[in-house]
């Protein structure tokens, strides 16, 4: 747990970047601080590992005071990952993942086995361990990165816009498997990012800041899009937040109608009009055609529309709504684990279940904070 | 002229002796090697140091501003300033070393510096992220980031000092100098084209040395993704890896014939 208890941050000149901060990350659970730029949410998590020393307040990780630890110790124990990974350019892969091991004067063999596992950890391919920084893309040193900060096992992980730096793509594939591996793992993580949408998929809570460094309101993601404390937070989690907050709410009993498909390859029975789904051999949708178009023959790859997104069967009520509004047919596309085709879901349908769900309410807030979200009332 | 270049080249009589070949070669590696040494014992450490903690930038151009004192004035001025000072030898010695110095120690700061204030900021705050100390830091990421300025700080010294290492027989020091100041005032050109020529082709072996040297010292990760790791030059073209970050890392594994599983 790292509690920050009353900390503020004056830089010399009188600018004052964090302001009486006091909040809770909880054991094994990942804090998101969010904010514009200027809200001092970097700040924040320098102070942690006292790369930036707070002007007043204290900070305790599992009760013990960070500002009577040695420096280099306390920040040997704390994983720290930043936003251009800043990697060691002259040393390889292995070697920089390898560094707070080295530093903690762990013996050869188990530094590089250890390196290795990392690596593979992290999803990157073992070849690359003797590879220099600059012969990998963004998002794969940005993976490396990650495993550095591993390395030693640290109970406690900092990470400022560790996926700002890279394209959407990657970024999304990196925040997945960020929470694939927080569930293996279970750190404590204190992340810093301007991106809401980030925060809301990433944290466990949210902790919103605004420029001055005073803290706006920290809650679950889920409560912190229903009942936004002020005008600032709720400009701040944005307009689509309704639509954003159905991610939080599992898909219930959507009534799934049977979708005729067809296998590629194959011709179309019917020349009639209305959309088709295309199915590859393992029944995984590819796409729709439309039968009165490509005509009598066989329905080949360059046919299909792919314009529909497709939705898990237990996945979130945003998933589903999404397919259903994506596809040309109307009719959204589920699938099960397997990614196998189970049936098709139109909209109003979608809309009904979400009709019958309730929105968080405050007695849903997790327990840790007290069955309240704590809401800073200074100068607001 | 060539001839006569070749028969003082192949003349015994300046391959033995005091005033041979070889011996007036290691005067001038001596003089040469002194003054960069202690060139490099005061520019590496406060090159490193201004780098590293970004105070004293001024020293660098003064340094720099040093470079533009005539060469040849200073020499004799010192040479009559400190010349009562010392005894034998040292009365010469200290002067040519003096002013090679101040040849050689603005290249080795500017390069020392340059190299540690242009190692990447973000490499910099994660090596004091993890728990390194300040000396750690120096040690073990900015002096190794900084090698390949530092070593063309070195290479722009060497060849500096070596060339004007000549005018050490101007004092009445050794070295390949000698040859050209001797063959000038005796009319003998012979022996002043083979002087200089000796100090270009010393130069130009230092220089090859000393590149050898920076390929061997320099990790593989600064020089760029153009150079093949692990079989160094063995795979040509071996460009960075594509940005592609296709989940588990497989666009650049399997897919990349360099890597060898």
């Amino acid at each position: 747990m790292i509690r920050f208890d009353g900390v503020t941050k004056e830089f010399p000149g009188g600018t004052v970047a964090v302001d009486d901060l006091s909040l809770t990350a909880p054991t094994g659970k990942i804090t998101v601080l969010v904010g514009p730029s200027g809200c001092g949410k970097t700040t924040s998590l320098r102070m942690v590992n006292r790369m930036i020393e707070p002007t007043r307040g204290s900070i305790a990780l599992d009760g013990q005071d960070t500002g009577r630890m040695k420096q280099a110790e306390l920040r040997r124990g704390i994983g720290y990952v930043i936003q251009h990974a800043g990697l060691f350019p002259h040393r390889t892969v292995l070697d920089n993942i390898g560094t707070v091991p080295r530093l903690l004067g762990w013996d050869k063999k188990k530094i590089r086995d250890r390196s290795r596992e990392l690596l593979e950890t992290v999803g990157l391919d073992p070849a690359l361990g003797d590879r220099y920084p600059t012969q990998l893309s963004g998002g794969q040193q940005q993976r490396v990165g990650v495993a550095r900060a591993l390395a030693a096992d640290p109970p406690v992980m900092l990470m400022d816009e560790p996926f700002s730096a890279v394209d959407p793509i990657v970024r999304e594939q990196l925040q997945d498997e960020f929470l694939r591996l927080q569930d293996e793992l279970g750190k404590t993580i204190v992340f810093v990012t301007h991106d809401i949408d980030e925060a809301i998929k990433l944290g466990d809570q949210v902790a919103v800041l605004r420029v001055g460094g005073t803290l706006a309101q920290i809650a679950e993601p889920a409560y912190l899009l229903a009942h936004p404390a002020d005008d600032f937070v709720a400009d701040f989690v944005g307009r689509d937040r309704g639509y954003r907050a159905l991610q939080f709410q599992p898909a219930p009993r959507l009534p799934l109608r049977s979708e005729r498909s067809i296998v590629i390859g194959e011709r179309p029975e019917t020349t009639g009009s209305g959309w088709l789904l295309v199915v590859d051999d393992e029944r995984h949708p590819l796409g729709w055609v439309e039968p009165a178009r490509i005509g009598p023959r066989a329905v080949e790859d360059a046919d299909l529309h792919r314009g529909g997104t497709i939705a898990a069967a237990g996945g979130s009520l945003r998933s589903a709504l999404d397919a259903a509004l994506s596809s040309p047919s109307r009719r959204g596309v589920i699938v099960d684990e397997s990614g196998e085709l189970v049936g098709t879901v139109l909209a109003h349908e979608v809309l009904n279940a979400i009709e019958e769900t309730d929105r968080p309410e405050r007695d849903e807030v997790d327990p840790v904070h007290g069955g309240a979200v704590s809401v800073a009332d200074d100068g607001s | 002229m060539i001839n006569s270049l070749l028969q003082w080249f192949t003349d015994p009589t300046n391959w033995a002796g005091a005033d041979g070949i070889p011996h007036r070669l290691l005067q001038h590696l001596w003089y040469s090697l002194l003054a960069v040494v202690v060139a490099m014992v005061i520019a590496l450490p406060l090159g490193l140091w201004i780098g590293h903690s970004g105070r004293g930038r001024w020293l660098v151009s003064t340094a720099n501003s040093l470079r533009a004192v005539p060469t040849l004035g200073l020499l004799f001025a010192v040479s009559l300033w400190v010349g009562p000072i010392f005894r034998g030898d040292l009365a010469f010695l200290v002067p040519a070393v003096f002013v090679l110095l101040l040849l050689a120690v603005p290249p080795l700061l500017a390069g020392t510096y340059a190299g540690v204030e242009a190692v990447d900021p973000a490499a910099r705050d994660a090596a004091r992220g993890v728990g390194m100390t300040g000396w750690q830091v120096l040690r073990q990421v900015e002096l190794p980031c900084a090698l390949p300025l530092v070593m063309s700080g070195v290479r722009t010294a060497v060849l500096q000092v070596v060339a004007t290492t000549t005018i050490a027989a101007l004092i009445g020091l050794g070295g390949l100098g000698r040859y050209l100041i001797d063959g000038i005032a005796l009319s003998d050109y012979a022996r002043a084209a083979g002087g200089a020529l000796l100090v270009g082709l010393l130069a130009i072996l230092l220089e090859g040395l000393l590149a050898l040297l920076q390929r061997r010292l320099v990790s593989p990760g600064l020089t760029g993704g153009n150079r093949a790791v692990g079989g160094r030059g063995k795979d040509s073209g071996n460009a960075p890896v594509e940005a592609t970050d296709s989940s588990a890392g497989d666009a650049t594994g399997s897919h990349d014939p360099r890597v060898r599983a």
